[in-house]
């Protein structure tokens, strides 16, 4: 029996939900809002599922999707956010304690940079994209990755060691 | 030396390791004669290993019931009305879009949502005296909390969605008198719209959810006023209950 082109394109999608809940939940600094913003990712993905070319690179274009979500929810902050006040928590991934401290740190780091930085940074960074799959993402030439990503790393390096920000960025090639 | 000056772009793709072998050598060399460099690629290591090692954890996590694959069929029906509902809300707004101005109004609106739901809690089960004013005085009801609560209050009628009118209580809110209504439908199931005052309109906001020990409730401002439908009710079917009490408001 062939199954519905649907149910091909729900299995495969599957595999990405992790990756796409690490990259939305380091995103937002939210492990609630990081869910609602895959969940809504993943009805997007399914309602636009035409236009993904089966044997094109899945994971790009979830993560295309998942880009313009968050960048509605961004430019529209009147966006709802569902703010589940008990089982957050039981959602929340049993971290180790004492990272809790650090990531924290982290969090409030990454929620400090702009979030065209901060999105690249992360692409490149924790999903391990390369300069040209971050730029597909984006949707933004391969040069403007390199600038956001030289901008966006150093901001966080003086972030975290406490140096001030300087205005003196280099010039990017 | 004839070396060709290190980019920036260059260094960063030293860090991420995709330069070609024989120009990594030359990078790698001109970090050995530059710290302020070699400090920065260090750096930017240290931030990927402390990002893999922050958020990786949730590679290997146990997904939330709304995002399993068991669920995904419910992945449509049910937020589809969340985000008909937000962006119903959206177009309505106007200057609503401060930062600040939101987190601060998103904790008043949980402690909306609190109050109301362990008010549900409280006198939904309540055999006799479920409501102080019942649904045959329901004139007198609306202009004593209407007077009371220092506005022109509405009722809703949630005929049909199925729930009948029981009556309404006035409660001690956080900022003054709130009102609590209460509805039941034909098995008994008991719903409450907990309704409360601001000094300030506060705009609008879409619709959002909480839960708290089993009572969920949907929850969201409109100018001065404050609602919070609470129930047991599964969230789909209390979320279109949510929806029609909305467009009774808002004609």
């Amino acid at each position: 029996m062939k199954r519905p082109a649907s149910d091909v394109f729900s299995a495969q999608a599957l595999q990405y939900i992790p990756r796409l809940r690490r990259y939305a939940r380091a995103l937002t600094a939210d492990a609630s809002a990081a869910d609602d913003l895959v969940q809504d990712t993943l009805e997007r993905a399914l309602v636009k599922q035409s236009l993904w070319r089966e044997g094109s690179d899945l994971r790009a274009w979830l993560f295309t999707v998942m880009h313009n979500v968050f960048i509605n929810q961004v430019r529209s902050a009147a966006v709802s956010r569902t703010l589940p006040l008990d089982d957050s928590f039981a959602d929340q991934p049993q971290l180790q304690s004492t990272d809790r401290l650090e990531i924290r740190d982290l969090d409030a780091a990454l929620q400090a940079l702009p979030e065209e930085q901060r999105t690249v940074v992360l692409l490149v960074g924790l999903e391990q994209m390369t300069y040209e799959e971050t730029a597909r993402v984006l949707e933004v030439p391969i040069g403007t990755v390199m600038s956001r990503l030289s901008r966006g790393r150093e901001r966080l390096r003086r972030l975290t060691q406490g140096l001030p920000e300087t205005a003196s960025l280099k010039v990017v090639k | 030396m004839s070396e060709q000056p290190v980019t920036e772009t260059e260094l960063q793709a030293y860090v991420d390791g995709c330069l070609p072998t024989a120009r990594a050598v030359e990078v790698a060399q001109h970090l050995a004669r530059h710290e302020e460099d070699a400090q920065r690629v260090a750096a930017y290591r240290r931030q990927i290993d402390a990002l893999q090692a922050a958020y990786d954890p949730l590679l290997t996590a146990p997904l939330p019931a709304r995002l399993q694959p068991g669920q995904r069929q419910r992945w449509l029906p049910l937020r589809h009305y969340a985000v008909a509902a937000a962006l119903m809300a959206a177009s309505g707004l106007a200057g609503w879009q401060l930062h600040a101005y939101v987190a601060a109004e998103r904790a008043q609106t949980v402690y909306l949502a609190r109050v109301a739901a362990v008010a549900h809690a409280v006198y939904s089960p309540e055999v006799r005296h479920p409501v102080e004013v019942g649904a045959d005085q329901e004139a007198h009801l609306v202009r004593w909390l209407s007077k009371r609560l220092g506005t022109s209050l509405k009722i809703p009628h949630l005929a049909p969605v199925g729930y009948a009118l029981v009556g309404g209580r006035l409660l001690p809110g956080d900022r003054g008198p709130a009102a609590q209504f209460m509805y039941q439908d034909a098995k008994g199931q008991r719903l409450t719209l907990y309704v409360r005052v601001s000094k300030e309109a506060r705009g609008q906001t879409a619709f959002r959810f909480a839960q708290e020990n089993g009572v969920r409730v949907f929850y969201w401002l409109d100018g001065r006023l404050g609602y919070a439908l609470s129930g047991e009710t599964e969230r789909g079917e209390l979320l279109r209950i949510a929806d029609a009490v909305y467009r009774q408001l808002n004609p």
